[in-house]
C-alpha cells in the first residue's frame, strides 16, 4: 500500500523540481534543482518496477549490516576526497598561481576551503558517524536496527545532503555561517534526515534486548540529539525567494556571532567529541579484547562533558563586540573541560592495562591509542588556547588550523581508520585484512604527516601572531601583512607535505580495504549453526 | 523582552543551582553502593551479541539472573 503513497509523491518531487529549475535565480540553485528532479525522477522508475512484486522477507534474528557496510565504504571515499582537497588548498596557500584563471571563480581558494571543511566533517566524519551509531546501536541492545529500511533512506538522504552542500560551495551558494554553509533548502533536507537518522536509533534502543544502555549509546545520542538543536536554532533563516538559494539570517550583528560560535563550537564538542567517543568506547575495548578500563569513569566522562561543553562557544569571540562576562564564562569553562577530556583519555588508555604487549603486534590498536593520544595533546591545547592572554596571540593564526588538525587528523581520522579496519573484515567476513604490513604504512605516513602539519602550523602561527603585534620605539607597527604572508612559504610548503602523506595513508588504506573485501580469505559461512549466546 | 528577562533570571539563579546540583547527583549515583557489579556486567556489554541480536527477551533474562548468581 506505501508503494502506491510513494509513487506520486516521487512523481510530484520530480515535477516540482523541474519547474523550480526553470524558474530558478541562480546557478547554484538551478543546478540543486536538476539534481533533485534526477533524482526523484530515477527513485520513480525505480519504485515502480519493484510496485506489487511480493515482499521479501526481513531475515529475523539477524543484524541489518547492508546500511552499516554503504556507510563505511561511503566514508572511505568521502574521506580520500575530503583529504585531496585539503591538499589542493594547501598548496593553493602557498602557491597562489594554482587559483587558476581558467577555474575563476569555482576552483579559488574561498570555494574550496568550506568543500574541504565541510567533506571532511560531515563527508568523512558524519559517514563514519552513521556506521558507527548503526554498527553500535545494534550490537549493544542485540537488537536488529528499528526501522527496517529507514536506515537506508538516512544513509542516501545524507549522500545527497552532502553531495547538494558540495555543489552549493563550488557554485557560490552559502549563508555565510562557518561549518554551516550550506542554504535554506538544503538545511532542510538534512532537518528530515537527522530526524529519520534519530528515529532509527531512538527505536533500537527502546526495543533493546540488553537491559543496560551501553555508555558509547549515551555518547551517540547526545551527539545526534545536540546536532539537532545545534543545526535548528543556527540555521534560523529566512530565504528571500522560494524560487531562489539566498537566505537572510534572523539574529544579526553579535547575536549571530554568539549563536554561530555556540554552534561552531559544540559542532566540535558534540560531533567531532561526543560522536567519537560513542566510537572509542566501543571499538577500542573490541581491538584490545577487554572491557573499558573503568565503567564509572566512562559515567563521569560523559555526564561532565555534556554539562560542560555546551558553554564552551564564546572563546571564540575574545576582543570582541561580545561582553567580557560571556567570554570569560567561555574560557572558564573551555578549562574545566580539560578535566573530562583527560579523564576520558586515561579511561581509554588503560583500557589496554595488561595488553600493551598488542601495541608491539597490532597497528589497528596502536592507531586507536595514537588516536587518543591526540585527542589529550589537543584537549589540552585547545583550553590553554582559550584562555584570553594565551588567545590574544593565537586568534586567526594558522596557530588555530593547527590545533583543529591535530584533532581532526589525529583523533577523528585515526580513531576511523582503526574503526575501518576492524569493520571491513568483520562486515564482508573475512578472516583478516589484506595486508597488516599496508595498515602500519599507513599509520606512519598518517603520523609523520600530522607531525610536519601540526609544527609547521605552531611555527608560521606563532610567528605571525608575534609579527603583527611588533612595535617600534615610536608605536609604529613594524610589519605589514603582507610580511608575514611572504614569511610563511616555507612552512605553508611543510604543511602541504604533511597533508600529501596523509593522503597516500589514506589511499593504502582504501586499497587495503578493497582488497580485502575481494581477496581476503573468507569465514565458513557460520551464520546460521552457532547459537547467539 | 519580558521572556529574555524571565529567561535570563532563571538561568542566573534557580536554573543554575539547579544544573549544577543534578550533575553532582548523577556522578553520586553512579557511585552508589552495589554499582560495582552492575557496572561490570555493563562493561561486558560489547562482547555479547555480536553476531546475531538476542534470540528474545526471555533468555536475555535468563542471562541476568544467571549473572547474579
Amino acid at each position: 500500500m506505501l508503494d502506491y503513497v510513494k509513487l506520486p509523491i516521487l512523481g510530484l518531487i520530480a515535477v516540482g523540481a523541474a519547474i523550480a529549475a526553470n524558474y530558478g535565480l541562480d546557478l547554484a540553485y538551478k543546478i540543486h534543482a536538476i539534481i533533485i528532479m534526477l533524482v526523484a525522477g530515477g527513485l520513480f522508475l525505480w519504485q515502480l518496477r519493484r510496485t506489487g512484486e511480493p515482499a521479501i522477507p526481513v531475515p529475523a534474528g539477524e543484524y541489518m549490516d547492508g546500511p552499516v557496510k554503504a556507510a563505511a565504504i561511503a566514508t572511505v571515499f568521502w574521506g580520500v576526497t575530503g583529504f585531496l582537497v585539503g591538499v589542493v588548498i594547501a598548496f593553493q596557500l602557498a602557491f597562489p598561481v594554482l587559483n587558476f584563471e581558467w577555474a575563476q571563480p569555482y576552483l579559488n581558494f574561498g570555494r574550496l576551503r568550506p568543500l574541504h571543511t565541510s567533506a571532511v566533517i560531515f563527508a568523512f566524519g558524519g559517514n563514519a558517524l552513521i556506521a558507527a551509531v548503526f554498527y553500535i546501536g545494534q550490537r549493544t541492545c542485540a537488537v536488529r536496527q528499528w526501522g527496517g529500511n529507514l536506515s537506508w533512506f538516512v544513509f542516501w538522504g545524507y549522500q545527497l545532503f552532502i553531495v547538494l552542500a558540495a555543489t552549493g560551495y563550488v557554485l557560490g551558494s552559502t549563508q555565510g555561517q562557518e561549518y554551516a554553509e550550506p542554504e535554506w533548502y538544503v538545511d532542510l533536507w538534512l532537518t528530515i534526515v537527522w530526524v529519520a537518522f534519530l528515529l532509527t536509533y531512538l527505536g533500537t534502543i527502546m526495543t533493546r534486548k540488553e537491559p543496560h544502555i551501553y555508555v558509547a549509546n549515551w555518547f551517540l545520542l547526545s551527539f545526534i540529539v545536540t546536532v539537532a538543536l545545534l543545526h535548528l536554532v543556527n540555521n534560523m533563516s529566512i530565504p528571500v525567494s522560494i524560487w531562489g538559494s539566498r537566505s537572510v539570517q534572523v539574529f544579526s550583528g553579535v547575536q549571530n556571532a554568539m549563536t554561530q560560535w555556540w554552534y561552531g563550537h559544540n559542532a566540535v564538542g558534540f560531533f567531532l567529541t561526543a560522536g567519537f567517543l560513542g566510537m572509542m568506547y566501543y571499538f577500542v575495548p573490541k581491538q584490545a579484547e577487554r572491557p573499558v578500563y573503568s565503567y564509572k569513569l566512562s559515567i563521569i566522562h560523559f555526564w561532565a562533558l555534556i554539562f560542560l561543553y555546551i558553554w564552551a562557544g564564546p572563546h571564540h569571540l575574545h576582543y570582541t563586540a561580545l561582553p567580557d562576562w560571556a567570554s570569560t564564562l567561555g574560557m572558564v569553562f573551555s578549562v574545566v573541560l580539560w578535566m573530562p577530556s583527560w579523564g576520558g583519555m586515561i579511561n581509554g588508555l588503560m583500557t589496554l592495562q595488561g595488553a600493551w604487549d598488542k601495541l608491539r603486534t597490532d597497528p589497528i590498536l596502536r592507531m586507536m591509542v595514537t588516536s587518543l593520544a591526540f585527542y589529550g595533546m589537543s584537549t589540552f591545547e585547545g583550553p590553554m588556547m582559550s584562555i584570553r592572554a594565551v588567545n590574544s596571540l593565537s586568534h586567526y593564526t594558522d596557530w588555530t588550523i593547527g590545533h583543529v588538525h591535530s584533532g581532526a587528523l589525529g583523533w577523528n581520522g585515526l580513531v576511523t581508520f582503526g574503526m575501518l579496519y576492524y569493520l571491513f573484515p568483520k562486515l564482508w567476513n573475512r578472516k583478516a585484512l589484506y595486508s597488516m604490513r599496508a595498515v602500519s604504512w599507513h599509520f606512519w605516513l598518517a603520523t609523520v604527516g600530522i607531525v610536519l602539519y601540526a609544527s609547521s602550523m605552531w611555527v608560521t602561527g606563532i610567528m605571525e601572531g608575534l609579527m603583527w603585534r611588533e612595535v617600534d620605539a615610536q608605536g609604529f607597527l613594524v610589519n605589514s601583512f603582507a610580511d608575514t604572508v611572504d614569511a610563511k612559504l616555507p612552512m605553508y610548503v611543510v604543511r602541504g607535505l604533511g597533508g600529501v602523506l596523509f593522503l597516500s595513508g589514506a589511499l593504502i588504506m582504501a586499497w587495503n580495504l578493497w582488497m580485502t573485501v575481494r581477496k581476503g580469505e573468507a569465514i565458513a559461512d557460520t551464520h546460521s549453526a552457532v547459537p547467539a549466546e | 523582552m519580558q521572556d529574555y528577562t524571565f529567561l535570563r533570571e532563571l538561568s542566573g539563579s534557580i536554573g543554575t543551582v539547579f544544573l549544577v546540583l543534578s550533575f553532582f547527583g548523577f556522578v553520586l549515583f553512579a557511585f552508589r553502593p552495589g554499582s560495582r557489579r552492575i557496572h561490570e556486567d555493563s562493561a561486558e556489554i560489547p562482547f555479547r551479541h555480536d553476531d546475531k541480536p538476542a534470540p528474545d527477551l526471555s533468555a536475555s533474562a535468563a542471562r541476568t539472573e544467571e549473572a547474579s548468581q
